[in-house]
């Protein structure tokens, strides 16, 4: 219990993955929440590379976090400036009211 | 060894307990500030286990621009009054919530059903040594690997970033009517010609400028 291993971090990052898979399907009314989540996932599989690369002593995963922040980064910009666009068009960001695709 | 235990457990309950406030909460302002105590926390837990630059950077990237853009977002476009409510049974559509909690829990039990069923080398019950005890910090020695092995991935992941700017700048760029600008282009190809007319003029008569 008072012993911190590599599965603890682990577990953790499942946790928030699931919060944030939960938090995509759940969410019917905005879609920012829905960005917020990915984010969350992303958050996740941070979690899980720097865990690793810590306990496995190899720095490969630290490096590859900060191309997963950068990735992160550039797709909330380029997710919310589709936001602002569609909300400029369309009047509305509610997830129910964006049925265009008829999907 | 119990002060690992419990600043781990401090900060993974503050991070799911706000996680879970990110998706529930009905203010959609309040879902960004949860949002941000999750990241910090996270971050918390990253300087704690030994990867220092990277709470670093995680505090300044994600705290300091991506919650302060997505708070820009918010506020802009007027979503606080839009109720992020998805509990209220009014609507007919809500058939696939049930259909997502269980594809949901079935992703954590499985999981967690990975990770508890690994066997673990005992050398990896405590993080490892080895990088830390020849006196390089994090930092640098994140450097020499970054700027060696890894340069050209870095300079893909700067091309990226480059990329998401020009596309945010195009998608939200508008131009405005009614808006007086000057034209370059008829500036600089305006000829002699028709800007100046040279006349004789002469005495007692004067120039009728016609126009």
């Amino acid at each position: 219990m008072t012993e911190i291993g590599l599965g603890h971090y682990l577990t953790l990052g499942a946790v928030i993955f699931s919060i944030g898979v939960i938090g995509i399907f759940l969410n019917r009314k905005n879609i920012i929440v829905i960005l917020m989540s990915i984010e969350l996932i992303l958050l996740a599989v941070n979690i899980n590379l720097v865990s690793f690369s810590i306990y496995l002593g190899d720095l490969t995963g630290q490096v590859f976090t900060l191309f997963i922040l950068t990735v992160a980064a550039a797709e909330a910009a380029i997710g919310l400036a589709i936001i602002v666009v569609y909300y400029r068009n369309a009047g509305t960001i509610r997830v129910e009211e964006i049925d265009k695709l008829k999907g | 060894m119990l002060a690992h235990a419990i600043f781990f457990y401090v900060f993974s309950i503050i991070a799911v307990i706000s996680a879970i406030m990110v998706t529930v909460s009905k203010n959609t302002v309040h879902s960004v500030f949860f949002l941000i105590l999750d990241f910090i926390s996270i971050s918390c837990l990253f300087i704690m286990i030994g990867a220092e630059f990277l709470g670093m950077i995680m505090l300044i990237v994600y705290v300091g621009a991506v919650a302060v853009l997505f708070l820009f977002v918010v506020m802009m476009l007027n979503v606080a009054q839009q109720k992020n409510q998805w509990f209220n049974s009014e609507s007919t559509t809500s058939s696939h919530i049930p259909v997502g909690l269980i594809i949901s829990t079935i992703i954590f039990f499985e999981l967690i059903i990975v990770v508890g069923g690994w066997k673990y080398k005992p050398e990896l019950s405590n993080p490892n040594t080895t990088q830390s005890s020849n006196e390089i910090s994090n930092t640098h020695s994140l450097g020499q690997v970054l700027y060696t092995d890894y340069i050209h991935i870095f300079q893909i992941s700067g091309m990226i970033l480059l990329i998401a700017m020009i596309g945010a700048i195009v998608l939200t760029f508008r131009r405005r009517e009614g808006l007086k600008t000057q034209s370059y282009l008829k500036q600089i190809s305006r000829e002699r010609s028709e800007g100046i007319e040279v006349l004789e003029v002469q005495s007692n008569k004067g120039v009728k400028i016609d126009d």
